[in-house]
C-alpha cells in the first residue's frame, strides 16, 4: 500500500513547513522561499505566513503537496522492546518468577551532560506521566547516580553494586558531543573486559535504538519511553540469558 | 498590594524567623572562611587577569603559587608584588603569565601594600559604580519600555559571535533579557577560561571577553530600540564569585546564583558552595546585580504539586543567605516554575495560586517565573498552548522576571525563529490581559485561595523540621529535592580555606563597607 501525507482528502499529499531564511523579510525572500519549497519537491508551493526576525533574517510558514509516497508495507521498525510491555506489577512477577532474584540497576547522565530529566522520568520512584520510575519497581534495585558522572566512574560503581544493567542518558547532543562519549563508555568496557557483563542501554530525545545498536549498546530508547519499556527490555535479556546458560 | 489570598502574616513571618535561625550558624561557618575561588575572585578585583601559554589563567596561576598560605589572603601577595616590582598591573599580570612565582617575593613594607591595595579598591569601586550609573541612567532614560514582567530569553550557539547575531535579532524582536547559557562542561571547571570563545557544548563558555563582546553588542540594540537590554550569565559552579566579579566589571544585569543549587544538582561541596555564594552575593549586591535563584530544579526533579513547599521554603533561604550579603529585596529575582503535569485537573488554578502566593509572600522581589520544561513533548502545537497557558498566569500574578518558553523545548536549543515565535506569544498574551491582574479576586475559600494557604503551611511545617535538624545535616539526609550530599564530600572541598588570623582581604573590608555588613 502506497501512502501520501493526508491534508483533507486521501493522496492529496499536503504538508505544512516553517523555517527560517538568512535574507530580509519582502517579497523577495517570500519568493526565494516559495521557490525553495518547490525545489524540495512540492507542488503548489504557497507561503502563508512571512515576517522579519531581524534585518538580515526572515520566518515563513508554507503549504506543498507532494506525489511523493510510501510503500507502508515495506516500513520496518527496529525497536528494542517489541509489542509486550511489561506493567511495573507484571514486571516484578516475571521477575520473581523467572528470575528469582532482585535486577540491579545503574544509571547517570554521563560525561558533562548535566540533564536528568530523562534518567529521572525513567528512574525516580515518582517516574514520568503516571508511569513509576525504576525505583519503584519492589524487584528493582535502582540506582540512579545523576549528572555529568565520568565514565569510569560509573562502570566503577556498577561494578561494586553488581550490576545486571547500566543505563545512560545523553540529552545534550549538540554537535554530536553524546556520539563521542557514548563511544568512549563502550570502548571503556571493551579495554576493562567488562561488556558482556552488563547489559548496556543508552536514552535520550534524540536516541534511537538504531544508533545506539551501531555504537556498540545493547539498545537505544528515544522520545515516548518510560520505565516500563526499559524494564520489559532489561527483564527479556535476562531471562534469554539465564535460559541460554 | 492589596491580599488576594488573604494569607496569614503570622505564618509567613514564622518561616522568615526560621530561615533566620536555619541560616544563622551556616553564616558563622562561612565568615571564618575562604576557598580557592573567592581568593581569586578577589584577585579579578584588584586586577588580575590574562593566561599563560597553556591558557591557564593568571589567578590561577598566583593561587597555585601560594598553596598553604591562602589563610593570608592571596591578594597580599600580588599587591606585594606590585610594590616590589613597581610594575602595572598589566604588567605584573605579563609576567607572572610568562613565569614569574610572586610567592618568592618576601612580604614587604606593610603600609606600602596597604596604599596600593587602597588604589586598587579605588579603581574597582569606581568602575563598577559607573556600571551602575549607566544602568540606572539608561533605565531612567527608557523608562516604561520594557515589558512587565521583563521577557528573558536564552542564547546558546556555543560561539559568542553567533550568540551575538542570535541575541541581537531576539532583543529586536522585544526580549528585555538576554541570558547566554554556559558550555556544559563549565560549572566543574575550578577555573574560568581566559578570551573570546567559539566552541561550547549547549552554550558558550562564561568568560570576561565574551561578556565584554555581548554587552557592546546588546548596547547597541539599546540604543537603535531605545529600551535597556539586560544581560545575564551564571554566577554558579566551582566559580561562582570570580563569574560574580567579571559580571560586575563588564556590566551584566542579572546573575544566576542559588545558595544551594550547586550542592544538590550539581554535587558541589556544601561548605565551598556555602562560602562561595556569600562573596559572589556581596559582589553581585555591590554591582546592582539582579539575581535569579535556581528553585525551578526541585520541580524538574520532583512533583510540582506535591513538593510546592519545597520551592517556598529555598525562596526563603535564598532570601535569608541574599540579605546577609547585603542585596536589598529589589536585587531578589527568586525563582518558581510552571511545571505541573498538564493532565493534571485544574492544575492552571494551582499554577495561578502559587505564582499569586510567591508574588504576595515576596511582593519588592522581581521573581523569575520559569516555563513548562518536563511536560514538553515534540509537539509543538501543544507546547504553544502550554506556553500560553504559562504567560497567562505570569502576567495576571505579575511576575517580575519571565523566562519564554519555547515551543521547541524538548528538540532543541532554540532556534531563531522559536524564539520570535514564543516572544509573539507573550506579547499578544500580556497585551491582551495587561490590567487583568488589577480587575480579579479569588473566591474566598475556593481552590486558588485554599491551595495557597495549604502550601503555605507545608512551607512553614518543613522548615520546622530543617530547623531542628539544621541545614547541613538536612541536606545530608537527602530532605531537599530527595538529594543526599555528604558534608565532606563533593566537588571542590578541597578548595576550603579557613581564615587565618592575618587573613587580608580589604576589597571584602570595602565590599562590606559599602553594602553595610558588619565586617
Amino acid at each position: 500500500m502506497i501512502v501520501r501525507p493526508y491534508g483533507d482528502t486521501l493522496d492529496d499529499g499536503a504538508v505544512q513547513l516553517s523555517f527560517t531564511l538568512p535574507v530580509p523579510d519582502g517579497p523577495r525572500g517570500r519568493e526565494a522561499a516559495r521557490l525553495f519549497v518547490e525545489k524540495l519537491g512540492f507542488k503548489h508551493a504557497e507561503i502563508v505566513h512571512s515576517q522579519p526576525l531581524s534585518e538580515g533574517f526572515s520566518f515563513y510558514v508554507a503549504y506543498g503537496k507532494t506525489e511523493l509516497g510510501i510503500d507502508f508495507d515495506a516500513v520496518q521498525v527496529e525497536e528494542a522492546t517489541g509489542e509486550q510491555v511489561y506493567s511495573m506489577y507484571e514486571a516484578c512477577d516475571v521477575i520473581k518468577e523467572k528470575l528469582g532474584r532482585k535486577v540491579v540497576v545503574v544509571g547517570a547522565c554521563t560525561g558533562f551532560d548535566a540533564h536528568t530529566v530523562g534518567i529521572d522520568a525513567i528512574m525516580n520512584m515518582k517516574g514520568y506521566n503516571h508511569h513509576y520510575g525504576l525505583e519503584r519497581y519492589s524487584e528493582i534495585e535502582a540506582h540512579n547516580l545523576g549528572a555529568q558522572v565520568p565514565n569510569e566512574k560509573l562502570i566503577d560503581y556498577a561494578l561494586k553494586v553488581n550490576a545486571d544493567a547500566i543505563l545512560i542518558s545523553q540529552i545534550v547532543t549538540q554537535k554530536d558531543v553524546h556520539i563521542q562519549n557514548m563511544t568512549e563508555f563502550i570502548e571503556l568496557l571493551q579495554a576493562r573486559g567488562l561488556r558482556e557483563k552488563f547489559i548496556v542501554c543508552v536514552g535520550g530525545s534524540r536516541i534511537g535504538n538504531k544508533l545506539a545498536v551501531e555504537l556498540g549498546y545493547d539498545a537505544g530508547f528515544g522520545k515516548g519511553t518510560y520505565a516500563d519499556h526499559v524494564a520489559t527490555y532489561i527483564i527479556d535479556r535476562l531471562i534469554e540469558r539465564k535460559s541460554a546458560r | 498590594m492589596e491580599s488576594k489570598l488573604a494569607l496569614s502574616q503570622e505564618r509567613i513571618d514564622r518561616a522568615r524567623e526560621l530561615a533566620r535561625h536555619i541560616v544563622s550558624p551556616v553564616q558563622d561557618f562561612i565568615d571564618e572562611h575562604t576557598t580557592l575561588t573567592v581568593e581569586r575572585a578577589t584577585l579579578r578585583l584588584a586586577g588580575a587577569d590574562g593566561a599563560d601559554q597553556d591558557g591557564v589563567p593568571v589567578p590561577n596561576l598566583v593561587v597555585d603559587q601560594l598553596k598553604g598560605k591562602l589563610e593570608d589572603g592571596a591578594v597580599v601577595y600580588y599587591l606585594n608584588a606590585l610594590v616590589k616590582t613597581g610594575e602595572t598591573v598589566d604588567g605584573l599580570n605579563r609576567k607572572i603569565a610568562q613565569g614569574l612565582k610572586i610567592v618568592d617575593l618576601p612580604l614587604g613594607d606593610r603600609s606600602a601594600i596597604d596604599r596600593k591595595a587602597q588604589e586598587l579598591v579605588r579603581t574597582f569601586g569606581e568602575r563598577v559604580k559607573r556600571n551602575r550609573g549607566h544602568r540606572e541612567a539608561k533605565l531612567k532614560q527608557f523608562e516604561g519600555r520594557n515589558s512587565s514582567p521583563l521577557l528573558y530569553v536564552i542564547v546558546a550557539t556555543g560561539n559568542i559571535h553567533e550568540d551575538v547575531k542570535q541575541a541581537q535579532a531576539a532583543a529586536g524582536q522585544g526580549a528585555d533579557v538576554i541570558a547566554v547559557i554556559r558550555t556544559t562542561a563549565q560549572s566543574l571547571l575550578d577555573y574560568v577560561p581566559y578570551g573570546a570563545t567559539t566552541e561550547g557544548f549547549g552554550g558558550t563558555y562564561a568568560t570576561q571577553e565574551n561578556f565584554r563582546i555581548m554587552r557592546a553588542a546588546l548596547d547597541e540594540v539599546v540604543e537603535r530600540e531605545q529600551r535597556y537590554i539586560y544581560l545575564t550569565n551564571y554566577a554558579s559552579g566551582l566559580c561562582m564569585p570570580e563569574i560574580a566579579a567579571m559580571g560586575a566589571m563588564e556590566r551584566l544585569d542579572m546573575m544566576l546564583n542559588d545558595s544551594m543549587y550547586g550542592i544538590l544538582f550539581r554535587d558541589i561541596n556544601m561548605y565551598r558552595t556555602f562560602v562561595d555564594q556569600k562573596f559572589s552575593r556581596m559582589i553581585n549586591a555591590f554591582a546592582g546585580v539582579i539575581i535569579n535563584t535556581g528553585e525551578d530544579n526541585y520541580l524538574t526533579t520532583s512533583d510540582a504539586v506535591e513538593k510546592a513547599y519545597t520551592v517556598l521554603a529555598s525562596q526563603f533561604l535564598n532570601e535569608r543567605f541574599a540579605y546577609e550579603a547585603g542585596l536589598p529585596a529589589r536585587l531578589m529575582g527568586l525563582g518558581h516554575a510552571f511545571e505541573m503535569n498538564p493532565t493534571i485537573k485544574n492544575g492552571f488554578l494551582f499554577e495561578l495560586a502559587q505564582a499569586q502566593m510567591a508574588r504576595e509572600i515576596f511582593p519588592e522581589a522581581p521573581l523569575k517565573y520559569m516555563p513548562p520544561t518536563k511536560f514538553m513533548t515534540g509537539d509543538i502545537f501543544k507546547g504553544q498552548v502550554q506556553d500560553a497557558m504559562f504567560n497567562f498566569v505570569s502576567k495576571a500574578t505579575n511576575q517580575g522576571i519571565h523566562l519564554l518558553g519555547m515551543l521547541t523545548e524538548a528538540i532543541h536549543t532554540p532556534f531563531m525563529m522559536d524564539r520570535s515565535i514564543s516572544l509573539e506569544n507573550a506579547k499578544y498574551v500580556f497585551n491582551n490581559i495587561e490590567d487583568l491582574s488589577s480587575e480579579i479576586e479569588f473566591k474566598k475559600d475556593g481552590l486558588i485561595v485554599e491551595r495557597a494557604h495549604q502550601v503555605l503551611e507545608e512551607t512553614v511545617a518543613f522548615m520546622e523540621t530543617i530547623d531542628k535538624v539544621g541545614l547541613m545535616p538536612a541536606i545530608e539526609q537527602g530532605q531537599f529535592a530527595d538529594i543526599k550530599r555528604p558534608r565532606d564530600m563533593g566537588k571542590g572541598l578541597d578548595g576550603l580555606v579557613k581564615k587565618g588570623p592575618e587573613y587580608y582581604n580589604p576589597f571584602e573590608a570595602y565590599l562590606k563597607n559599602e553594602l553595610g555588613l558588619k565586617a
